[in-house]
Order: C-alpha cells, then sequence, then structure tokens
C-alpha cells in the first residue's frame, strides 16, 4: 500500500500554496487541527481560509500570521464565547490603524450552498435566506435572483472553489477513498469543490474494508491528492468512536485567545516547538487521551449487502 | 428562565436547537414536558436522544442513538427549508420589540465595536421554522429600541407587512412567538409587538421597565410564572449541567 499515502509535512508543503484558498472543514466534528498546525509551522502566507465555523484552529491560524481573509457563517468558541484572535483583527478599539482582516459572510446553508454549487459547477445556489436581513447590504455577494418560471424571488451565493479541502476521516485506504460516520458536515461538498484535496485519517484500511461497506464512503481516492495518516489527528475535535470532544481544551481557549502573548507562547509550545502530530499527542500524554476516550461502545448492526454475481 | 422555555415546548414536535442557552431548555423539555420531542441539531442530525448535555451543537452525543444523521445541506435544505420545523429556538444579543435579532455586530459592520458571531444558521431558521423561540438575558444592552444589524427577521416593523412580506415571498415561517428572558415571558400580540405576560418569582415590573429599551407592552392579567420543581431544579443542576456551563 503507498498509493497517496504521504506526511503531514510533505502534503502540506506540495499542496498548500501561499495565497490559497483553504477549507479545512469539518462542522465541531473531524476539524484537522494537523493540518492548521502544520500550515502554521510552515509559515505560508495570505491564505484565503474558509470554514462554516472558523473554531479554534482559525484563531490559531489567524493569530499565526497565515490568513489574509476569512470566509465564513458562525465565528465562535460554541458554548464557551469568542475567537478572541480573530476579533482582534476586526474590532475598531483593537485594531487602531492596522487594516482589518478581510471578512466574507454568510449563514451556514449560504455557505453549504457555495461549495455545493462549486462542486456541481453551477454559476450560483438558491436559497430561501436572507429575506429582511441585513446580511445582503454586509456580503455584496449575497444576491436576490427571481425564478425563471415565475415571479418567486430567492437570494444567490455563488459558488466556493477552495483550492485547497482538508477532509479529516476516521478510514480511508491508500488511494483516498474515504470513509466517515458521525456528523457529515460538508466536507463531502467542498472536497468536491476544491481543486486539490488532503485526506487525513486517524486509521489505514485495506480497501476491502471500504468496499465491504461502501454506503459510507463519503469521498472517492479519484478527487484526493494526499492521504495523511495522523492518529489525534483532529484533537481538541473529536472523531465519532476514536475519541472525545476535548471540551476542557476550548475552555481553557478563552483567556488565552484573550492573551495575545499567552497565544503566542501557546504556539510556541504546541506548534512551532513541535515536529509534528505525533509529538503534540505525546505531549498530550496519556492521562489526557485516557480522558478523551468514549465511555463505551456502541457499535451499529452488520447490514448485508447480499452477494450478486 | 431555562424552566420556563422549555415548558413553552410542551405539545411541540420537531424542533431545531440552537447554541447556548436554547441547547439546555430544549434538553431540558425532552427529559420533562415534551418527552416526544424531535430534537434537530443544525450539525446534521434529526432525532437526537443526547445522553448528556452537550457543549456544542456538534457533540458526539448528538449522534449516538439518534434517529438520522445526514448531511448540512440535507439538514437546511430538505428539514428546515422544506418545512418540517415546527419550532426554531435561537439565542440573540439583541432583540428589539418586534423581534427582530442581531447576532452579528454591535456598532457598524465595517469597524464594529464587538464582533458576534453572526447567523450561523439563525436567518435561515428565522424565514423558514414554522414559528420563533427566543431566549436571552435581558437589559437595555439587549433589549434595544434599534438593533445594529439584522441578522434574524421577526416581525419586521410590526404584524401588517410582516404578513403580507411572508406571504408575498412564500416563507413558511410565521416569526416569533415566545421570548423567555432571566425576568419573565413575552408573547407577540395582534400588532407584532412582544408583550410581557408573566413575571418569573421575585421579578418585578420595575425590574423589567429598567431592563427594556422602549415602553413595554404588558399583559392586563400578568400572571406569575410557576416556581421551577424540585425535579426541574434537579434534571438542571444534577444531570444536565453538573459543571455549570449553562447556569453558573
Amino acid at each position: 500500500m503507498s498509493g497517496k499515502v504521504t506526511t503531514m509535512r510533505d502534503a502540506v508543503a506540495e499542496l498548500v500554496r501561499d495565497g490559497d484558498t483553504v477549507a479545512i472543514e469539518g462542522f465541531t466534528h473531524l476539524i484537522c487541527f494537523a493540518a492548521g498546525h502544520e500550515i502554521i509551522r510552515q509559515r505560508k502566507r495570505d491564505l484565503v481560509l474558509a470554514r462554516l465555523t472558523p473554531d479554534l484552529i482559525y484563531d490559531q491560524m489567524v493569530a499565526a500570521g497565515v490568513a489574509r481573509k476569512l470566509i465564513f457563517s458562525w465565528l465562535g468558541n460554541p458554548g464557551v464565547g469568542g475567537l478572541y484572535a480573530i476579533r482582534r483583527r476586526i474590532e475598531a478599539a483593537e485594531l487602531g490603524d492596522e487594516p482589518p482582516l478581510e471578512v466574507e459572510e454568510y449563514s451556514h446553508f449560504g455557505m453549504v450552498g457555495r461549495y455545493t454549487a462549486g462542486a456541481a459547477n453551477l454559476p450560483f445556489y438558491p436559497l430561501r435566506s436572507y429575506f429582511e436581513t441585513d446580511l445582503p447590504k454586509a456580503n455584496p455577494l449575497i444576491r436576490p435572483v427571481r425564478s425563471p418560471y415565475g415571479d418567486e424571488i430567492v437570494y444567490a451565493v455563488p459558488p466556493l472553489k477552495p483550492d485547497v479541502a482538508v477532509v479529516h476521516a476516521q478510514r480511508a485506504d491508500a488511494g483516498g477513498d474515504a470513509q466517515v460516520w458521525g456528523l457529515l458536515g460538508c466536507q463531502k461538498e467542498a472536497a468536491f469543490a476544491a481543486d486539490r484535496v488532503i485526506v487525513v485519517v486517524e486509521e489505514l484500511v485495506d480497501e476491502a474494508v471500504v468496499r465491504a461497506d461502501p454506503n459510507r464512503t463519503i469521498i472517492p481516492g479519484l478527487i484526493v491528492d494526499a492521504v495523511v495518516v495522523e492518529p489525534f489527528g483532529a484533537h481538541p475535535s473529536y472523531v465519532q468512536g476514536y475519541y472525545d470532544r476535548d471540551n476542557r481544551f476550548y475552555r481553557d481557549w478563552d483567556p488565552i485567545s484573550r492573551d495575545p502573548a499567552a497565544l503566542q507562547a501557546w504556539l510556541e509550545e504546541w506548534v512551532y516547538g513541535l515536529a509534528g502530530r505525533e509529538e503534540y499527542v505525546a505531549r498530550l500524554g496519556p492521562e489526557r487521551l485516557a480522558a478523551i476516550r468514549p465511555s463505551g461502545s456502541a457499535p451499529s448492526g452488520p447490514v448485508d449487502y447480499g452477494a450478486y454475481r | 428562565m431555562i424552566a420556563a422555555a422549555a415548558r413553552e415546548l410542551a405539545g411541540q414536535h420537531v424542533c431545531f436547537v440552537g447554541v447556548g442557552l436554547p441547547n439546555i431548555a430544549v434538553n431540558l423539555a425532552q427529559r420533562t414536558v415534551a418527552p416526544d420531542l424531535e430534537l434537530v441539531y443544525e450539525a446534521g442530525v434529526f432525532g437526537a436522544r443526547p445522553a448528556r448535555l452537550p457543549l456544542s451543537i456538534g457533540d458526539p452525543t448528538i449522534v449516538t442513538g439518534s434517529t438520522a444523521v445526514v448531511s448540512m445541506h440535507e439538514l437546511f435544505a430538505f428539514y428546515l427549508q422544506g418545512g418540517l420545523i415546527d419550532v426554531g429556538f435561537l439565542g440573540a444579543a439583541q432583540i428589539d420589540r418586534y423581534g427582530n435579532i442581531n447576532t452579528t455586530v454591535i456598532g457598524e459592520y465595517a469597524r464594529p465595536r464587538t464582533r458576534l458571531p453572526g447567523s450561523g444558521g439563525a436567518c435561515e431558521i428565522a424565514i423558514n421554522a414554522r414559528q420563533i423561540f427566543v431566549i436571552m438575558r435581558q437589559s437595555k444592552r439587549s433589549f434595544v429600541e434599534a438593533i445594529d444589524f439584522r441578522t434574524s427577521p421577526g416581525n419586521l416593523g410590526g404584524a401588517e407587512r410582516a404578513e403580507r412580506i411572508r406571504r408575498e415571498q412564500g416563507w413558511l415561517g410565521r416569526g416569533p412567538s415566545v421570548v423567555v428572558t432571566d425576568l419573565g415571558i413575552y408573547h407577540f400580540d395582534e400588532t407584532g409587538e412582544m408583550r410581557l405576560d408573566a413575571l418569573h418569582p421575585g421579578a418585578t415590573l420595575e425590574q423589567v421597565r429598567a431592563s427594556v429599551g422602549w415602553v413595554p407592552r404588558v399583559a392586563a392579567e400578568l400572571v406569575t410564572t410557576p416556581a421551577p420543581t424540585a425535579e426541574e431544579l434537579r434534571l438542571i443542576r444534577d444531570e444536565l449541567d453538573p459543571e455549570g456551563a449553562y447556569t453558573a
């Protein structure tokens, strides 16, 4: 098994270029922090970062100076508070004379629609959102469109075609056929919309494992450029059935994010100071990893696809 | 506030759950007044049966044991925009008398004083869910005469215009119906304006008037919200939020 399997360092070095639009997707689930950290370590610059929820990973990436623009729909630390490195680049009092971080803002459905249009090679995606709101004023790319079959007006959002999409998955084979269970977010749409795709997995499996359960495949190797095996690569996000969301980390991030010096020290300790995810996991230590193990097992019942010769 | 919001869900069938306070209120409702409530999470879950209170609305506990896990596209397009959601439950940073909501910025959009999270799914929930419940703490900063940014439409400038626009543009939603705060419970009258119908135990009309940025309408027969029961308090304190993440 060699195929597209590579290291995170090589995948990011070869596939992420300065100025790229990068989508590290995953809605709460399967957010690939390992890829974000490698992008920081390689000091990529002027990236346009797209995600529905920038989450801690884009707060860290913005703090590290890799981004010039953010495309998003919900900017916060869920259940905890704000993403302060990003807010410092947007809020008037913090900015002073500095130019703000560029932002392009939608709703969740708008972002999902953008990836969907990008994946399906359509010029726009229509949706019944944005009526009587200030969002189309804030973002003139959100535009009303009249139905060709009547007088109805809906709103349209433009396709989003990232240069690079990073998809974290439970497992894939060496060719990049990736399988996911649990929350699916819009990784499939983002991956099909993207020019280059990096799949990062907890486990590399034989192609036969994928073929035994084809309904679980979210993206085929056909559109995948690199496969990186990176256990715990989504921490402090989670991987259904493998490890829990590290809510303690999300809570602890709040004071770090509020304090620029503490944040830079955190990046030094946990990103720049480490060679990669393996060292990060070692640094987390066995106790922390034990704390995020699922409390029990909940296997799906097997299904029988039947043989048809 | 959480118990009062949960009770408002009695008789409802399909509820779209928002981040923060709505999350705990809805989980309490499922354990008390609305055991058959179908919880829908924008992360892509229908029929969630969370075994613990999720801090985020994308927690693994909403997946295990749920009826269906779907892509976010399917969730927003088929379940929400397709008209299957009875109640959308939202939080807010600012709200006006007509239930229009701001969760985007305080100050000017281009150079905000405070950058808030933004819409997430709220703007489409406000338009497509059959009715909207709001849960939030009230103060002169949150209950304002004019919101700084309209993220999610409520009754716009009043019921007449709101109803006309909903009809003309084919919205499925009828807009906001309940606002539950730390002081009381509001419903919307025939003009589309919020009206205080109940005060929580210990709260006073003076407190309400001092924490609303307009002169609030008050029901002729103002009632007192029944105090939280021992069981509701036990569920909130011991089962749903033992670490005080929502209630501390």
